[in-house]
């Protein structure tokens, strides 16, 4: 066995010079010509900046809302629930959800209530909403901010970004970018 | 709904395209032959030898083999140990997160070098930058010894009789040379133009539009998330793994991510055809492979976009399908596809949580690792499936009354005695742990173990020993399992479970291959047939259904029966 430790040890830093290494420089190097030089994607707006990728809470009737999250939406850690589908407690969550949702939405009946705006994400980090969702709240926001209905919905619309080449994956809108639009609309 | 499947098709479609002429390559490369890195990584190779005195053309007999590569892996542990346990005051710490408990140390040292990746920490506060890129090195590792311990074998099912099977040194460092760092280059420099993070700065603080302070953990995410799935590693830089929207920014990312794990699989399958020239054979065990894992993953799909009928029953609207635990960018689709191909291979990544998965889709995951068999792990997969075709060639051999042959060499009782030692180590290993769990647990209910009550609760505890015995990474989340009863029992049940299974192999294709070579005759039984091929299939469907239906029973069908 001693024949093989120390070419081992002499190795195994050889390789931790190459992949953990150069590997790690090559490929930060080729990030500083990426979006923000691999810091993450950023929105620049009234001189604040946020990441485009990683969620907000917003729960304020003046705002589109984002999914419920497991970690506030801060992303300093990352988690999902992980209820399982017939725990009863994480039932009365979603059902307590649903009904804070029925309360803020007058007029909109239950079986047009999307399942995302119910349950957590994966990360509790989730940008995205469905477009559904998006939609159902139009009318809420429209009335709490004094706009044209059509207005807002236009605006929707204009934030609903379609499949990768428009056949590959499902329709998303980020909530960050649609509430700063919306914050723009006079 | 239907752009959702069709991206999941043209994924799996994509997988398949790219891994026939990766394949080749791979045969080309084990096989000693020109290919077209020797300009730039020749030299490389022939410098490490060089300094490292280990001569990589002396060719080891099976034996030896082991030794080098339970060797080397020894060394990493004990690196790993030491890293983890010093992370607070070594350098790359710009978060300032502390070093390890002993335990959690000791867990993670070994799920990381055995290519597993439980873990029983999140990477945002429980690792440095150090550590990470530490945990990067082990990527690459890990997955090279499952390719050269496969290599290996490839060497010995060539026709011939020799003791001589190659060195392991030159197949390791070929794996990582000519494989694994040129590709994950490649799939990194993808992930920083989709915006995954790759940067040395620490957390980012910000006010949030609403006036919420939160901060935003970074990293050098990119680099280590190519490898990550190349190498069929699964652990993730951050504690959602894939989910998180900066560790898999868009459906691009997360194409690009199931691609990766599925290539080296599928590769080493269509690598073995090319090594051996026999492609009927690579045929065969690709047709086995791909259904069963077809008949795992349709199923989940089916499930998932369904969505979860107790919220159905709230008569909302499900049409996204079960969406809590997954993100919406990646689709329901997309996710139930994910989590069987993450399971079916050893990667063991998510891009969305399994404990908020329906009860049949975690009883698929559950099966897929259980069987750890079609397609599996970089390199291991291959070995695993080795074990069932000794299997079944034992029992055809039995069922025609002939001594049983494999590729022109008489199995005997030595071999089928290891074959099935290898096979049934795995249900001792994961009913025996989830039996002492569940022991324990009833013992002191107010242990804080369990996230959901009921058969649910059951399944967590059976799923991380699954997922520990497979080497595979993924959890039932909700586990609380950094304590030591956890850190300790799935630490050690993951050193059999990765060992074991390669030991077992080499050490078969090492007996078979120092015997006299048969050339086939009229009596010879035909391992390249779909009659075979069925033959096998039954094996793995027997052996699985023997070994774990009882508590699966306990467990997710009991769950799905009580909904």
């Amino acid at each position: 066995m001693q024949t093989h430790i120390l070419p081992s040890f002499k190795m195994t830093a050889l390789l931790l010079a190459l992949c953990s290494g150069i590997y790690t420089v090559l490929v930060w190097g080729v990030a500083q010509l990426a979006p923000n030089q691999g810091k993450g994607v950023v929105i620049e707006q009234n001189g604040k900046t946020w990441y485009a990728n990683i969620g907000q809470t917003f729960d304020d009737d003046r705002y589109f809302w984002s999914r419920p999250s497991a970690v506030n939406y801060n992303a300093a850690g990352s988690a999902g629930s992980n209820k399982g589908p017939s725990n009863p407690d994480y039932l009365a969550l979603v059902q307590a959800r649903l009904d804070t949702f029925l309360a803020h939405h007058p007029g909109v009946s239950r079986n047009q209530v999307p399942a995302d705006m119910l349950t957590a994400s994966g990360s509790g980090l989730d940008p995205d909403i469905s477009p559904r969702a998006a939609h159902i709240q139009v009318a809420r926001v429209a009335r709490v901010r004094n706009l044209p209905e059509t207005r807002v919905r236009e605006l929707v619309e204009q934030y609903v970004q379609g499949p990768v080449l428009g056949i590959f994956g499902p329709s998303k809108v980020n909530v960050l970018k649609l509430n700063l639009g919306l914050d723009q609309l006079k | 709904m239907n752009s959702e499947l069709t991206g999941v098709l043209a994924i799996f479609l994509i997988s398949l395209l790219l891994a026939i002429p990766l394949g080749r390559y791979v045969a080309r490369v084990y096989l000693g032959e020109h290919t077209l890195l020797d300009p730039v990584m020749g030299p490389v190779e022939r410098l490490f030898f060089r300094l490292s005195r280990i001569d990589g053309r002396r060719e080891m007999s099976w034996q030896e083999h082991l030794k080098a590569m339970l060797g080397i892996n020894f060394v990493w542990l004990l690196f790993t140990m030491f890293i983890l346990m010093n992370m607070a005051w070594l350098p790359l710490n710009p978060d300032g997160n502390p070093s390890m408990a002993p335990d959690l140390a000791f867990n993670t040292a070994i799920s990381f070098v055995v290519n597993c990746n439980l873990q029983h920490y999140s990477g945002e506060s429980g690792l440095s930058y150090l550590g990470q890129l530490w945990l990067m090195f082990l990527h690459f590792v890990s997955a090279a010894t499952g390719m050269a311990a496969a290599a290996m074998v490839f060497n010995a099912l060539r026709l011939r009789q020799t003791a001589g099977l190659g060195n392991f040194w030159d197949y390791f460092i070929k794996s990582t040379t000519r494989i694994l760092l040129p590709v994950s280059v490649l799939i990194a420099i993808v992930f920083v133009f989709r915006g995954m993070p790759m940067t040395f700065e620490g957390k980012d603080t910000l006010v949030t539009l609403r006036g919420d302070t939160v901060q935003v953990s970074r990293g050098p995410v990119a680099s280590f998330a190519a490898i990550k799935h190349l190498g069929t590693n699964g652990g993730g830089f951050y504690g959602a793994n894939s989910a998180h929207p900066l560790e898999n920014p868009d459906y691009i990312t997360n194409a690009v991510e199931l691609i990766a794990q599925f290539l080296i699989p599928l590769a080493m399958v269509f690598g073995l055809g090319y090594y051996l020239r026999r492609r009927k054979l690579a045929m065969m065990i690709f047709g086995v492979m791909t259904v069963g894992f077809l008949l795992l993953v349709i199923p989940n799909m089916v499930f998932e976009i369904q969505g979860n009928p107790a919220i159905g029953a709230m008569d909302v609207d499900q049409s996204l399908g079960a969406m809590e635990g997954k993100e919406i960018r990646n689709s329901a689709a997309s996710s139930a596809y994910w989590s069987i191909l993450t399971t079916v291979i050893s990667t063991g990544s998510v891009n969305a949580m399994h404990d908020s998965t329906m009860p049949l889709s975690g009883m698929n995951e559950l099966l897929a690792m259980m069987v750890n068999a079609f397609f599996g792990g970089c390199g291991v997969g291959i070995l695993n499936f080795y074990i069932f075709v000794i299997i079944a060639v034992f029992i055809a051999g039995l069922m025609v009354g002939r001594t049983p042959e494999f590729m022109g060499k008489k199995v005997e009782a030595r071999e089928v005695k290891i074959a099935m030692f290898t096979a049934l180590l795995s249900p001792l290993l994961i009913m025996g742990g989830t039996a002492l769990a569940a022991w324990t647990f009833v013992h002191d209910p107010a242990l804080p173990w369990l996230n959901n009550p009921g058969f649910h609760g059951f399944s967590e505890m059976l799923y991380e020993f699954t997922s520990a015995n497979a080497n595979n990474g993924s959890g039932f989340e909700g586990l609380g399992d950094n304590n030591p009863f956890w850190n300790i029992s799935t630490g050690i049940v993951l050193l059999l479970g990765r060992f074991i299974p390669i030991i077992g192999p080499m050490a078969i294709a090492g007996l078979l291959a120092g015997k006299k070579y048969i050339p086939e005759g009229a009596g010879t039984l035909k391992t390249d047939t779909l009659t075979f091929g069925i033959m096998i299939f039954s094996v793995i469907v027997i052996i699985t259904a023997l070994s774990y239906f009882p508590a699966l029973v306990l467990g997710p069908l009991a769950e799905y029966f009580s909904m």
